[in-house]
């Protein structure tokens, strides 16, 4: 440790710190361009001058200075004052006046310092540099001409997404941040330099001259399209969702997210059952709550409790789960599935289907085994997380499945499930690294639970995880990593077939005559009988709506207070941001008001009463902090008397940017696809 | 016109050198030789085509061949101006404009070389594809200043006169003459013959 005196503030902190993380933890701010707390250290910008006696009488950048004991820094003196006012008098030489029209007016880091350090006219008489704006795809709108050069976009994109897809080109006053050759962003993760960008040179393309900052409502929120739980802000006005922002959670997202979830907005607003809808004479028509609910209460009386089930799908909260258990519980149905993809495998204790490492635990583990999951389309931050950690030294990666580039090497281990076996037995190269390692990880993709043999490979590689010694009370090694945000509630829930119960795939394919889909819009409906009577309760007219019989409008995620379990088993709330189109209510609501009309009064009228009762059901839907779990049961999941197959593991999503009714109503998302083949050029 | 080259790989020639010049380096930190290769490459498609530059292929050679991302190996063709990122001429003439070249009439050579080019600007290229003209930095040569590159050789000790006659001479398909001073004194020695060390070695 290191004590050092800033503007007479007394701060220790530890060695290799720089002075400008000094003075942050002294709580003094010190004025930054190019300095990034998740970045390497650059030191172009010369913004975060300052004073440190008994060093050569010059300014001295603090974000590159690293402490000394007993330094006496100044942030606030002559010297330091006049050596920001010219820095900041050379930025703003080639930066235009254009505030105006720019969208970053209103959270710009240089507008900001310059109302502090700028002078009231420009001393600049010759012609301001200009340089072509580029086009780097549908998401980012790159206007050069506003660059400082900081380099916080091109170290993201090295050093964080893994992608080194920009760069700085020529020099001096004609240096150019781009990609040199035309192209579209490939990255997942290409929306982060926006927040990044300190000047209005990086913008968001879709939110194009759509607000100003100070017009927006923020609303603290959770992410959903994908089963990390990243932590979000939604920005709105009125009755619109204009855009998400991630926020700084470091044990979740750290302060990434995702392209999908940061820039699906648009799909939030297409395609929207704003009514409920009812079939007569094999078309839909609109109708009104009361005329559904009938019609729905008539169904269910006219069906016996074991031909009713409900299937739940990738973007239903935790309090609609636990309405419709309730609900089912007291029609005396056992037929409840929460996993619309058909996986069947042993959930009985919550390490089985968590990512019990969890996120920030990632740093931790020095092996890893990827099995049939490429991270990077599934949840591209925690697979930013696995590079970051790669990129600290000591760890090795193998992978079993199809993935493209994962931004980090991995050895591949080919598709064939069989080499598990060779695995377990030691007969595989691989298995000396993980033998070797202290605190091996072990993911299973979720989208191999589906398949077949799906509890086969699930018991596997618990198998695995116990042998490599990923299985003890500190470190819990053994991860299933989710792609659907309402998975894990579903399953803590209990959303699951109950005694006698039928599944996913037995309700699809006749099991019952009367289906409720419960936002399950990727539920494969082609071997369902014409027969059956579906009822589909959800946010978007998708596939699942489209075959439905009566439609219960519901209320997207950005539209509840609602509670969601990632991954990694942190139960976490998002609120409502705006409210629903049209009739749409919230989903436990529905559920609530038909359980009146046909009869099945459920006892709770508000959502404390609903959580109330849910915290009683499952008590760790009522305990506010999250608790990283050691493990102290080796006796793994039942492979429910499956044999591994040897079909190859396929991934699970054939793109990223579209895996669910949001980002596949987003036009945006649409564009993506169109523009950015995937895995473009990887760059390793 | 310049062929468009598809792609790129290091031929037979080549090779030996990028081998030798990755060997410099430790393991892990060949990409160390970029520049070198960058120059090999440049040099290799101009054994190929006549013309000496890099085209994409051969920056993404260079990438592959380093393993590091082609994005890093734009930036450093781009940040040195030996490297040709568009073809040029057969010739390729640099003048030298800074203050001691500046001071010794550089700016005759250079509207030499656009009288006989017939090259308007710095950074184009003559019509019949045979010089391209770019302005440079100090080339370390003051002490005989004017100077004047011509692709990889130094001519220097100019004036309006001894620039035409060597560009014309260029012009009519004549080789290149030997580098150096055309003024005729031997390396940097007094312009009005050599002072000291007249005496031979014993």
């Amino acid at each position: 440790m290191a004590k050092l005196t800033i503007d007479g503030i007394e701060v220790e902190v530890p060695n290799g710190s720089s002075v400008i993380q000094a003075a942050e933890a002294a709580g003094i701010e010190i004025p930054r361009f190019c300095y990034h707390e998740r970045l390497s250290v650059a030191g172009n910008c010369r913004m975060c001058l300052v004073e440190i006696e008994k060093m050569p009488p010059k300014p001295v950048a603090s974000c590159a200075q690293p402490v000394s004991d007993g330094m006496v820094v100044h942030t606030d003196s002559e010297m330091v004052r006049r050596g920001r006012r010219g820095v900041m008098e050379f930025l703003l030489i080639n930066h235009p006046l254009d505030c105006p029209i720019c969208d970053q007016g209103g959270e710009c880091d240089l507008q900001d310092e310059a109302v502090a350090y700028g002078r009231d006219a420009s001393r600049f008489q010759e012609d301001k540099r200009a340089v072509p704006a580029p086009d780097w795809g549908p998401l980012v709108k790159p206007t050069m001409t506003r660059c400082i050069h900081c380099t916080r976009c091109v170290r993201f994109t090295t050093e964080v997404a893994g992608t080194a897809e920009l760069g700085a080109t020529y020099r001096g006053e004609s240096t150019q941040i781009g990609t040199f050759v035309q192209k579209a962003l490939s990255s997942e993760l290409s929306g982060n330099i926006i927040d990044l960008c300190p000047v209005g040179a990086l913008t968001s393309k879709p939110y194009a001259f759509t607000a100003r900052p100070w017009e927006l409502r923020k609303t603290d929120s959770i992410d959903v399209l994908d089963a990390l739980g990243a932590n979000i802000r939604i920005d709105t006005r009125g009755p619109d969702v204009l855009r998400i922002l991630p926020r700084i959670n470091d044990d979740v997202n750290e302060e990434w997210l995702g392209d999908k979830s940061r820039f699906s907005v648009d799909g939030l607003k297409r395609r929207r059952l704003d009514q409920p809808w009812l079939r007569e004479h094999g078309k839909l028509r609109k109708a009104s709550w009361e005329e559904v609910f009938e019609a729905v209460t008539n169904k269910l009386k006219a069906t016996a409790p074991e031909r009713i089930g409900t299937i739940a799908g990738d973007l239903v909260d935790v309090e609609t789960l636990f309405a419709q258990k309730s609900l089912f519980a007291s029609l005396g149905s056992p037929n409840l599935d929460c996993r619309q993809d058909g996986a069947q495998f042993d959930a009985s204790r919550r390490e089985f289907y968590l990512f019990n490492s969890s996120v920030a635990g990632i740093d931790d583990a020095d092996a890893l085994l990827l099995i049939g999951t490429n991270p990077r389309h599934e949840a591209p931050v925690l697979n930013a997380r696995i590079r970051k950690r790669w990129l600290a030294g000591g760890f090795e990666a193998a992978l079993v499945g199809e993935a493209g580039d994962l931004t980090y090497p991995a050895t591949q281990l080919g598709a064939d499930p069989q080499v598990l076996n060779n695995l377990l037995d030691g007969s595989h190269p691989f298995a000396a690294t993980l033998a070797n390692a202290k605190k091996p990880m072990i993911i299973l993709g979720a989208g191999q639970l589906a398949r077949p043999d799906g509890a086969a490979l699930h018991a596997l590689a618990w198998q695995l995880a116990a042998k490599f010694g990923a299985l003890s009370p500190e470190w819990h090694g053994f991860n299933v990593l989710h792609h659907a945000a309402a998975r894990t509630g579903g399953l803590d829930a209990g959303f699951l077939p109950g005694p006698g119960g039928k599944t996913t795939r037995e309700m699809l394919t006749g099991g019952v005559d009367l289906l409720w889909l419960l936002g399950a819009d990727e539920a494969d409906l082609s071997q369902l009988p014409a027969s059956t009577f579906v009822i589909y309760q959800g946010h978007h007219g998708d596939q699942s709506a489209q075959r439905a019989d009566i439609i219960l409008p519901g209320a997207a995620y950005t539209e509840k207070d609602a509670t969601y379990v990632s991954t990694e088993g942190r139960v976490q709330r998002a609120q409502v941001a705006v409210k629903a189109p049209g009739l749409a209510r919230e989903d436990w609501r529905i559920i609530r008001a038909l359980s009146a009309y046909a009869g099945h009064v459920l006892r709770f009228d508000n959502l404390e009463e609903l959580r109330a009762q849910l915290a009683k059901a499952t008590p760790l839907f009522g305990q506010a902090e999250f608790r990283r779990l050691g493990n102290a049961d080796l006796t793994g999941p039942s492979a429910l008397g499956q044999g591994l197959g040897s079909a190859p593991l396929t991934p699970v999503f054939a793109t990223y940017y579209q895996t669910d009714v949001i980002s596949r109503a987003s036009k945006t998302m649409a564009e993506c696809v169109a523009t950015i083949t995937p895995h473009a050029e990887a760059a390793e | 016109m310049t062929p468009h080259i598809e792609t790129f790989e290091f031929d037979e020639i080549s090779e030996p050198k990028v081998a030798k010049a990755i060997s410099h380096y430790p393991a892990g930190k060949q990409a160390s030789a970029v520049k070198t290769l960058l120059d090999l490459a440049q040099r290799q498609v101009g054994r190929m085509t006549g013309i000496s530059w890099l085209p994409q292929p051969a920056l993404d050679c260079v990438a592959r061949r380093l393993s590091i991302a082609p994005m890093r190996v734009y930036e450093i063709a781009t940040f040195y101006t030996m490297f040709n990122l568009k073809p040029v001429g057969k010739y390729h003439l640099q003048v030298c404009t800074t203050t001691p070249c500046w001071l010794r009439g550089s700016d005759d050579v250079v509207a030499a070389c656009k009288k006989i080019s017939g090259i308007a600007e710095f950074g184009g290229s003559s019509a019949d594809g045979l010089f391209t003209l770019s302005e440079v930095e100090c080339m370390g040569a003051c002490v005989a200043a004017p100077i004047l590159q011509v692709n990889d050789d130094y001519y220097e000790d100019l004036d309006t006169a001894k620039t035409e006659a060597l560009l014309e001479d260029l012009k009519a398909g004549k080789p290149q003459p030997p580098a150096g001073s055309l003024s005729g004194r031997p390396s940097s020695a007094p312009i009005t013959g050599q002072t000291v060390l007249t005496d031979k070695a014993e």
